[in-house]
Formats: C-alpha cells, structure tokens, sequence
C-alpha cells in the first residue's frame, strides 16, 4: 500500500484553520470566565491567517490534486475558501458584543463556528462524493448547534430540532442517491462519474440517482420546498448565528451543489437530461414562494430569512440555464454559468452580512426584531440608517450598489442559454426583482418616512466591530457596484478545471 | 482643449455625486453651507455643461463628440463609453440646467420635515443620474444611470411629500423598476442575439449603443426582435409614461414637493422618451416599424385622455400632472411616425415641455407655501392678490397649451403635422386618423389650461383668503424662474437655435432606419 502524498502547502489554509480550532477549543476551557472573550480574538487571528496560504498558492498559480483527484486546489477552491474565511471573520465580528454580553459560552461558539468554517472550505475542494458528504456534515453539525445557541429559548430549542430533524433526513436521502451513483457508475470520484456517464449514456437508475443527491442540496441552500426549517431556525438562533448560516452554510450548500452538478452530473453535458428541469423549478419556486413569504413578515429576522430563500432561488437560475444550454451540447453557458453563481454568491454575502450587522446594531437599542421598531430611524441615528437602506437596496438589486451585478450574471446566464424555458426563467426573476423591492422598501419606508416610536432619541452606540464589519461590507458593496470587475475578474479565473 | 474633450462628460456626469460627498460633511446644523456646497456644486456642472457646449462642433451634430471609450467591466465586454451628439446635447443642457434652478428655489423653500442636507445630497445625487443618461452611450453604463435616479425620487416623495407619499413613492418605484427589470432582459437579448459585425465569422457580441444602432437588427429573426422591443417599450413607455402605464404619474406628482415635482416632470419622463429616440427604434427599427401604430395609438389615447383627465382635476398639481401624460403624447406620437420631422419636434417637445411644465410645477408649489392649499375650488384672484405670480402662471398656460410664439408650439404642432406623412411605408390613413385626434387633443388642452387660470387668477379674492397676507413672487423665485421663462420665449421665437443642434442627428438616425428596414 503506497501512502497517499501530502501537500503541505495545498493543505496549509485547511490545517491552520484546524489548528486554531483545537487552540479555541483549549483556550475556552482553560481561561476564566472574564477573560473567555479571548477565544474571539484567537478566532479571528486564526481565520485571518488561513489567509495567507491562500495568497501565497493564488500566486503560485498551480493547481493541485490530491488524493487521486478528490482533494483540488485551484483557482475556483481558492476563491470559495478566501469567501468562506472572510465570512468567518465578519461573523465573528458580529459575534463578539453579542455573544459577550448574552448568556452565552463563548470559547465553544468559536469553536463550533470555526469548524463549520472548516467543512465549508473543505467543500471548496472536494471532488468526490465521499469527501462532499463528510464536507457537508462538518458545515451542518455545529450549525444545528448554533441555532440552538439560545438555551433558555424554547423556540430557538423547537427551531434547532426541526433543522436538525430535517437536516438528517435529507443527508439519509443524498447519501442514497450517492450510494446508487456508486453503484452504477463504480466511482465516487466526480471526474470520474462524468467519464463514466459520457462514454456508457444515461440510465434511468443515474437520474433517481442524481435527483436524490439533488433533493439532499436542496436542503442544505434552502430551496422550496426543502425551505420550511429555514425561517424559524432564523428567527429562533441568536442573529450573528442567523448570518452565518444565511451566507455561510446556504454558501456551502451551493459549493457543493456547484461541484456535484458541474464536475460530476453535467458531464458535458451529455447528463441526464432530467436534472435541469429539477432546478428550474426549485429556481422559480424558490425565487417566487420566497418572496411572496416575506411580503408578509412583520419580524425583519423572519423577513431577510425568506428574501435568503428567494436569494437562493436566484442563484439557482444558472443551473437551470447551464443545463438548457448543455442539452444541446452548449458547454460555453456551462462556464458562465458557473462563474455566475460564484460571483452572486460574493455580493451576497456582503451585502446580506452587512444587513444582519445592521439588524445586531438596531436591536442592542430596541431589543426587537420588528420592522415597526426601525421607525424613524433615520433621525435617531442616519448613519445606521443609511446603511441599511444600501444594503436593502442592492438586495433588491438597484445600482449603483453591488446587488445589481449579481442579478445581472444571472440574467445574463439565462439570456446566453436563450431557450423558451431559460427566457422565461429570466422574466420568473425580472418579476420577482420588482415585488422584493415592495417587502425590502417596508423596511426604508419605516426608517425614513415615520418618525420616531421610542422616547429615547439619542443615537445608537454601535460597538467598533460591529461597526468594522458595517464598514467592511459597505465598501464591498459599493466598490464592487461602481467596479463589479474585481468580482467579475475572480469569475473569470474560476474555471471548471478537472471536470 | 483635448483634456476637455476627453474629460467633459465625465465631469459633468460625477461632479455632482463629489459634491454629495462633500456635503455628507458638513454639519447638518450649518444650513448655510450646505446650500453653499450644492449651489457651488451644481454651477460648476452647469458651468462644464456650457463648457461641453464650447467644445461641442455643430457642424458634426450628427456625430457623437467628447467621445471617451474605456474598459469597465471587461468581463461582460461592457464599457465606460460616454459621449454626445445633436440628440442628447439639448436634454443634458436641460439637466444641469433646471438642477441649479431647483437648488435656488430650495433657498427659502424646505417642505417638512425639514432636513436640507438630505435633501440637497438627494438633488445632487440624482442630477448624476439624470446627467450620465444622457451620455451614456453602453447599454449597461445606460441602465445604471437610469437606475441610479430612482432612489433618490423615492425618498424625495416619500420623505418630504404630502399626505399620501408612502403609496405615491412606492407605486412610483415599482411601477418604474417593473419596466426597468424587462428592459434589463432586452438589453441582455440586444446582446446575444444581434451581430455587430456582420463581416467577422459567428455573432460578434456588444453593448455598444453606436455598433448596436450600426447594426440595427442584423442576424436577430423578426420575431425575436418584437419580442426584445416588448421589453425596451415596457421599460421607457413606463417612464414616459404613456397610457395605459401613467397612473403612477398624477400619484407621484401630487405627493411631491416641488422641486421633486420639477424635476420629474422636466428631466425624468425624458428618460423615457430618450431612450426610445437613443435606444429602441435605432437598435431595432424593423421591430419599431411594426410597433409604430400601436405607439402611435397609445400616444393620442394618451393626449385625449390626459386632456380629458384634466378637466375632471380639483388640484392644481394633478391637473398639470394629467396635463403632462398628454403632452408626452404628442412627443411619442411625433416618435412614433418615425420621420426626422416627427423626431425632431419630439425632442423639441421634450424640452419645451420640460421648461414649461417645470415652471407650472415652481408656480403651483409656490401657490401652496403662501395659500396652504392647491384646490381650484378655493383658490381665485391670484391677479389681484399677486399679480406677479399671477402673469407668470398665465404666461405659462400659454405657453403650455402650444401658442405659436411661445415653445410649447413647436413641440406640438410639428409633431402633429408629421403624423401627416409617418415614414418607412407606415400606414397614411392610421397616422392621419392619429394627426386628427392629436389635433383635438391641442383644443382640449386648451380648453383645461385655460379653464386653470380663469379659477386661479381671475375672479376675485376668495372670501377666507380676504386680507391674508400674500407674498408676490420672492427674490429666490425671481433668480430661478428668469431664466426659464426667457427660455420659453426664445426658443418660441427662435426655435432654429435647438432645431440646428438635433436635426443632424436625427436625419441621420431616420435615413439609418429607412437603409435597414428597405436593405
């Protein structure tokens, strides 16, 4: 038995992050109660310097292969885990007064958040099904964790279980529909499934099989109608943990949907034809039952939790428009396509992160997540104000602000697919752009149209890192609308290599 | 000057949203400087406007000048390419122009609540809007501009509007964004499916709104490009807006304060009709040809009902709200006959309109701060109690119901007459049925505006306004009403001076049409 080669370097951003984990893990346990804020410190000095490797293998530019090809890194698993580290740290910059001041362990929130980190960029790298399951299962056990952070809660309690129960379940289905694939094609290895696919044609078996897997995703990105734990998990976890997994974890569901169905099912596009019609109708649905869902919260957690169910739709569209397009032997779609979920899924993480910063600030003052309690917010305190409404607007997608460019690649990928079905796909999003404005304007309208509720009129003291990842999200949003070439750059080097 | 030429546009385009910035600084307390900051700001862009005017060569109308064509968005081959020719000249003028009106008359104005460093940041910010629209020559840099207006219309009539604003901003903004979401959708179409250079093998893709306009349609089947127009037509027919898609229009102008009022009517339902003129029928004049009676249609629906709508008014502001769907009509039915004589009347229209209706708007807004009320009903002898602002309003209604003498005439009357012979083999009897109806349509308009001014300014004093202390028309009012209302006389006697700068453009843009939809 030959023992399989190490790439430290390859490795290096996955064990750092590793090693912080175990040194928050000791740390949690071993500093006093007082000094427990520490672990957020080492936390993010930990996800800051996972970052290092991260440039020094961009700049070296090579792309790695591990493992016979399960374990990849290059340009597009740099990209995803650079995404998943700075969302890590945004997190913990969220986290820090809130998780400090609430009652709360610290040291294992670290802890159980870091790891999920450490799944997610796991995942960025996997080329194979089992690597993607364990991947998977790292990102969503903390999470179940997390969401039940609040201990005394008995909705955050109710919240967690139904996530939990529901979480397993679709694991059980994807692990059998990865477990037929197996079967039939002999590999578990995604290159390998694709090899196998476009030399022997499909089976009617392949596609039970690669529904299955899909149904499992579906889950995890909280596509309708796998949706219905994702509001009151939302709603139940404490709101840093709410936007974690509203970015983070829906961000490694599409990283994995992204590498089974473009590395593995698509197999230039000679897959099974039945996969794309699956998406399309969990892009509109999602698109459109996620929206119609939040025009009528009253609860803005609730709220943004639906908009990130018809976020998710979106950026759905292009899988749908890469499958139109390549059961006619299109595969240019395929990579534009791809790029296009990548780079939707870096404005949106900006942009919803920047928003639950903004909801963490406003209810240190109110204590509430009801839209009525933004009222007037923009005389008590415009900053904050201002800021919300930028990040609301580029979630509805209005330029100049970042939102518009990701709504734009995915139009763009449906249009470049150009069938009856990808057009109408579009026209699906088109509409439901407009009626997102009318739940995200719900919450302007109070900030700016309606005067104050409370007596107290000073401003709101926003904690310097919350209002570091206010800022930070901010400039992300803006640069990348007035300049969306820096993220329509990384999509251009994320290439579909090793499918 | 070659730093000008390559530098202009830009700077008129963002110098307005550096201004924003530095307002952003001020305290909000200094009152003063805040307006100092905007006035200064929007004088300077003015001032590079006329710069750009200098600069401008009208012996070349027809080309497009202080041409600058940059990378941006490398990716989507999308570009910063920004330039003017004889078509968009005028409405950038109009732009930077009736801005620092808006600014002087905000002077001694501030509806509540009151909050001027918002609301100039606002002014400003959407003057940057207004302003690269119409410079814009990318479909995508086109879209974002067109975009970038909304937000701040919105908070303009939701903050500081009247009593029904939250439903007036909101109907505004999804009503426009709705239109703007499928126009998005034609211009992606505009770009997959229309080969810019039929010379180079496969479809050679672009955004560029000159290689598009060259191409005009090429290598797109009929059908398609029907269904693509569709999506440009719901984008700027919204905007415009012509009927059956207005009703956002009497909404949001009503709610408004003035100056939103102002420059709604004077610059933003531009937009609309621009991009018909820039966009939709030299991109895809074959589609254009095949939607120009139903255009047509939709815009003398618009003229009679706008008229009639009118008559039915008890608010000043709503009736010369309804008052401007009509008058777009005219614009779009002059667009609609795809003739240069009917083009060039619609920009002609577009601007006269804009100064006309922008006054009628300054004067209605000013009615409100003195009488605290705009209906007709109660309102009455305005030429005794002020007889200044009394004249003014007179002089407009004139001016707006098509006096030959004045400019609202030469927006109107030729639009009308080139319904009489519509180009490119359009249908003679539709259009002269069209040129009929318009014709009772400028009758009509007169009937309500002069019906407007007999209850506002004659008569006599209504009894609760009796002894009230009434203000004629103040120093601010002065400096910024001046100009417009020279403007509307000389271009009325002179109309030469804008016909000269379109004309060029516009023969060139109709005899482009004509060659693609004949070859």
């Amino acid at each position: 038995m030959v023992s399989p080669v190490f790439d430290w370097h390859a490795l290096a951003p996955d064990l750092i992050l590793a090693g912080t984990i175990l040194v928050v893990l000791v740390a949690g346990l071993v500093l006093p109660e007082r000094e427990a804020w520490q672990t957020s410190r080492i936390a993010s000095i930990g996800a800051l310097g996972a970052l290092i490797p991260i440039a020094t293998l961009a700049a070296d530019g090579t792309n790695r292969e591990m493992f016979g090809g399960a374990y990849v890194v290059d340009n597009y698993a740099l990209a995803m885990k650079a995404f998943f580290l700075v969302v890590a740290y945004v997190t913990i910059l969220l986290s820090v007064d809130h998780i400090g001041e609430g009652d709360y362990y610290q040291g294992e929130f670290y802890f159980l958040l870091l790891t999920s980190v450490l799944g997610m960029s796991a995942m960025a790298s996997a080329r194979d099904l089992i690597t993607i399951f364990v991947a998977l299962e790292t990102i969503s056990i903390p999470s179940y964790v997390l969401a039940t952070y609040r201990k005394a809660d008995r909705r955050s309690n109710e919240a967690g279980i139904k996530y939990y129960l529901m979480g397993v379940l679709s694991s059980a289905v994807m692990l059998y529909g990865m477990s037929l694939i197996f079967g039939v094609t002999g590999s578990t290895k995604l290159r390998e499934i694709t090899s196998y696919v476009v030399a022997n044609g499909t089976s009617a078996l392949i596609a039970v099989a690669m529904f299955m897997t899909l149904v499992g995703f579906a889950f995890k990105v909280s596509a309708v109608p796998f949706h219905f734990w994702a509001p009151d998990a939302y709603e139940g976890a404490p709101t840093p943990v709410t936007a974690f997994l509203s970015v983070a974890s829906k961000g490694g569901g599409m990283v994995a949907l992204l590498n089974v169905v473009f590395f593995g099912f698509y197999a230039q596009g000679r897959g099974p034809g039945a996969w794309w019609p699956v998406l399309w109708g969990m892009a509109a649905l999602s698109m459109t039952l996620g929206n119609l869902g939040a025009l009528k919260q009253t609860n803005i957690v609730r709220m943004l939790a639906y908009s990130s169910v018809a976020h998710g739709g979106f950026m759905l569209v292009p899988f749908a428009a890469a499958g139109i397009a390549g059961a006619r032997g299109d595969l240019v779609v395929a990579d534009s396509s791809f790029a296009a979920v990548v780079v939707y899924l870096f404005i949106y993480g900006a942009m919803n992160l920047g928003a639950f910063a903004v909801v963490i600030a406003v209810a240190r003052r109110t204590g509430s997540g009801d839209i009525s309690s933004y009222s007037g917010l923009f005389q008590t305190s415009p900053a904050l104000a201002v800021m919300m409404t930028g990040f609301l607007a580029s979630l509805a997608g209005i330029p100049f602000l970042g939102g518009w460019y990701a709504k734009f690649v995915m139009f763009k990928s449906a249009l470049e697919a150009g069938t009856a079905w990808a057009v109408g796909l579009a026209v699906i999003a088109a509409l439901n752009s407009v009626i997102a404005f009318f739940y995200y304007a719900g919450v302007i309208r109070e900030m700016w149209f309606r005067e104050p509720a409370a007596e107290d009129r000073s401003e709101i003291q926003v904690p310097p890192p919350l209002a570091a990842a206010i800022g930070l999200t901010c400039a992300a949003v803006v640069v990348v609308g007035v300049y969306p070439q820096l993220v329509a750059r990384v999509g251009e080097l994320v290439t579909r290599i090793g499918s | 000057m070659d730093w000008f030429d390559s530098w202009g546009l830009t700077l008129v385009v963002f110098l307005p949203v550096v201004g924003m910035a530095a307002l952003l600084f001020v305290p909000r307390r200094n009152e003063m400087a805040l307006k100092a900051v905007a006035l200064v700001t929007t004088l300077v862009t003015l001032g590079v406007t006329v710069g750009v005017l200098a600069a401008f060569d009208y012996g070349r109308t027809r080309e497009l000048q202080l041409d600058v064509n940059r990378t941006w968005i490398d990716v989507i081959h999308s570009n910063y390419h920004v330039g003017v020719d004889g078509i968009g000249l005028p409405l950038l003028v109009l732009s930077a122009f009736i801005t620092v009106l808006c600014v002087v008359y905000s002077w001694n104005h501030w509806p509540d609540p009151y909050n001027p460093k918002a609301f100039l940041a606002l002014i400003l910010l959407l003057e940057t809007g207004m302003n690269g629209t119409f410079v814009a020559q990318d479909l995508i840099l086109f879209f974002i501009f067109f975009e970038i207006v909304l937000l701040p219309m919105f908070f303009m009539i939701g903050v500081w509007g009247g009593p029904n604003r939250e439903y007036a901003s909101l109907k505004f903004f999804l009503f426009t964004l709705f239109g703007s979401a499928l126009m998005l959708l034609g211009f992606l179409a505009l770009y997959f499916k229309v080969d810019v250079d039929s010379a180079a093998t496969g479809i050679q893709h672009s955004f560029d709104i000159v290689a598009l306009s060259n191409a005009a349609g090429a290598g797109t089947v009929h059908g398609t490009q029907m269904l693509i127009f569709g999506g440009l037509f719901l984008g700027f027919a919204i905007k415009v807006p012509m009927f059956p898609f207005h009703t956002w229009l009497p909404d949001a102008h009503t709610e408004a304060p003035t100056v939103g009022s102002v420059l709604l009517a004077a610059i933003l339902l531009k937009l609309g009709t621009y991009g018909f003129v820039r966009i939709a029928l030299p991109v895809l004049p074959e589609a254009a040809k095949a939607w120009a009676p139903w255009i047509g249609l939709l815009s003398v629906i618009g003229i009679i009902y706008g008229a009639l709508a009118c008559l039915a008014q008890t608010d000043m502001k709503r009736l010369i709200a309804f008052s401007s769907v009509a008058h777009m009509g005219f614009v779009m039915l002059g667009i609609s006959t795809m003739t240069s004589f009917g083009i060039n009347a619609a920009i002609f229209g577009m601007v006269a309109h804009g100064l006309i209706t922008g006054m009628l708007f300054f004067v209605a807004g000013s009615m409100q701060h003195t009488f605290h009320t705009r209906e007709l009903s109660r309102l009455g002898g305005l030429l005794l109690q002020a007889p200044k602002m009394g004249w003014i309003l007179g002089f407009c209604a004139m001016a707006s119901l098509g006096l030959p003498g004045l400019a609202g005439f030469w927006g109107e009357f030729p639009a009308i007459l080139s319904a009489f012979s519509p180009g490119n083999g359009l249908s003679e009897v539709t259009f002269r049925t069209f040129m009929v109806v318009a014709a009772i349509g400028t009758v009509l308009a007169a009937g309500y505006l002069l019906w407007m001014l007999q209850r506002v300014a004659f008569g006599t004093v209504k009894e609760e306004f009796e002894g009230a202390d009434i203000h004629d028309v103040s120093m601010a009012e002065w400096i910024a009403w001046t100009p417009l209302l020279l403007l509307i006389a000389i271009l009325g006697v002179y109309p030469n001076l804008l016909f000269k700068i379109t004309d060029g453009a516009v023969v060139q843009m109709t005899e482009a049409m004509t060659k693609a939809i004949g070859g």
